[in-house]
């Protein structure tokens, strides 16, 4: 770091990312808030466990492998160029700036924040499948999901280099498809090998509602899920840099906060578009679901992800049209899927998650058409055909294929469901036979005590 | 002798760069970390088996009644 400028600029920049990474954290605090408050209670410790777990597993294999990826596979697509080798070495597991390194500030903080984007990703699968999926199973999709598929997704089109922005102008500044679509695709390939909880239809094939046990839980979980959001869209901007070491095309000497894509925009204009388009999600999800309590927060979410995509450059009342459209679809897209398909789809993360991704960077396509997607010189511009293969790419190719794929891999090996008893029993049968033991045991040794007392 | 290269931080900072201990072992260690992930998953997958087979037999008609009671 030489000179005071860089040196303050880096420690600035490494501040600002550790504490959208502290951020961040409560977005799965909420999404294991939810998850509970949405299962029932002879579910709960093993629906917890189930999302805690992933914070360990995702963590791992997302320094093994999943930031070289990023870092290695921006052109790794047929025709693009293949892996860069050499981009992705200082990222290897093996390399010294994956460590304690007094000369990179920015690696660990930069890895971390996009390793709560894996945490996130493989989270939203997660909830959809509650009530009897085997642990074990999950597990392995959040490694897939969290450390492969995502990453991928996020060298193609999430990436300065990334060969989706520079040929189809695709843009995506806070991840409606790189995050959400893919995660909501992945868990609609998962459920549909999976199969619905028992009693979620009639015999008819009425859909039947599943309350959640605890509502409280559940909106406390959602809202601690938008606390967290603001940590990702600070996350998704780099906080401020110069116009000579983005090496693009920008003239002058003005420093700025950039997105993803090294192209400007400010903090000051995504938290205008975060809080208009979280407002337009909750107040069309509250007419559309005649104010559901559980639809009207959900879509809050809804409206910020279908957003996303173009909250770098919308005008806030664009952002909040924009959110409202997305729930309006999103919800009527949920119910009809629902019916038709017979999927269970425990938490809407389908829904929220994957529907709102893919119609935010459609809109996006045709709202931000002609725009630059790059500072640099050849980029194709945001048009709606490429955000539109974009979307298919992310929510098909990257989410719902490889996630169906690997459900019916385990479904033939029957290692995806747990078997029908111990779902009717419940998961935590066995702490719950556990706890009931302990209780009476420990009233019999009160009341044989007191007894001893009474004769005494 | 230092395990991370420095004895003394009378040094120019600019010039130091990684300072964990066993520098050159990166490579030993990643197989270790493979081991130890791939391993858990492992213990796991075969206690879950075993635990799953086991309840199947557990609980008769009237504690799955009660569980079922359990929203």
């Amino acid at each position: 770091m030489d000179g005071n400028l860089n040196a303050l600029t880096t420690v600035f920049t490494e501040f600002y990312y550790w504490v959208t990474v502290v951020f961040m954290f409560l977005i799965h605090v909420g999404f294991c808030m939810y998850e509970v408050g949405a299962s029932r209670r002879r579910n709960h410790m093993h629906t917890l466990m189930k999302n805690v777990m992933i914070i360990p597993l995702v963590t791992v294999t997302f320094f093994f492998f999943g930031w070289w990826i990023y870092w290695a596979f921006p052109n790794a697509f047929p025709g693009m160029g293949g892996i860069g080798w050499e981009a992705g070495a200082p990222y290897a597991p093996w390399s010294e700036n994956m460590g304690t390194h007094l000369g990179d500030r920015i690696t660990g903080v930069f890895w971390a924040a996009f390793l709560l984007f894996s945490w996130t990703a493989a989270s939203i699968v997660s909830g959809s499948v509650i009530e009897r999926i085997r642990s074990s199973a999950l597990w392995l999709h959040a490694v897939m999901i969290g450390s492969v598929w995502w990453i991928i997704d996020a060298a193609w089109g999430w990436h300065w280099d990334g060969w989706m922005v520079k040929v189809l102008g695709y843009h995506d500044a806070y991840a409606s498809g790189v995050i959400h679509a893919i995660a909501g695709g992945y868990a609609l390939g998962v459920i549909m090998v999976l199969g619905p909880r028992i009693g979620k239809f009639a015999a008819d094939g009425t859909p039947r509602d599943i309350p959640p046990h605890n509502p409280w839980m559940l909106t406390i979980g959602l809202f601690l899920i938008y606390t967290g959001f603001w940590g990702f869209y600070a996350a998704c901007n780099v906080p401020i840099i110069a116009p000579e070491v983005i090496d693009g095309q920008i003239v002058g000497t003005t420093w700025t906060a950039t997105n993803i894509y090294l192209a400007p925009t400010t903090l000051s204009a995504i938290t205008f578009n975060f809080l208009m388009s979280l407002s337009g999600g909750l107040m069309a999800a509250y007419i559309v679901s005649k104010g559901d309590a559980f639809w009207t927060f959900s879509g809050g979410l809804a409206g910020v992800i279908t957003a996303s995509a173009g909250n770098d450059l919308y005008h806030p009342i664009q952002a909040m049209l924009v959110g409202a459209v997305g729930v309006v679809i999103v919800y009527k897209l949920h119910y009809w899927v629902e019916r038709k398909f017979k999927l269970d789809d425990a938490v809407g993360a389908v829904a929220v998650h994957g529907y709102s991704g893919v119609i935010g960077l459609i809109l996006a396509g045709f709202l931000l058409w002609g725009a630059p997607s790059s500072p640099y010189e050849g980029y194709a511009t945001i048009n709606p055909i490429g955000n539109t293969i974009g979307a298919a790419i992310m929510f098909g190719l990257l989410g719902f294929l490889p996630g169906w794929v690997l459900a019916k891999m385990q479904a033939a090996a029957g290692v995806l469901r747990i078997p029908e008893e111990v779902e009717l029993q419940g998961l935590d049968y066995a702490e719950h036979h556990a706890y009931e033991d302990a209780v009476h045991t420990i009233i019999e040794a009160d009341k044989a005590h007191l007894a001893s007392r009474v004769k005494a | 002798m230092s395990t991370i290269g420095y004895d003394s931080w009378a040094v120019d900072l600019a010039e130091v760069g990684a300072v964990y201990p066993f520098q050159g072992t990166e490579t030993f260690m990643f197989i270790l970390g493979l081991v130890f992930w791939i391993g858990w998953h492992r213990v796991q997958y075969v206690r879950e088996g075993k635990h799953l087979d086991e309840a199947r037999k557990m609980g008769d008609a009237e504690k799955v009644a009660k569980m079922l009671e359990r929203y």
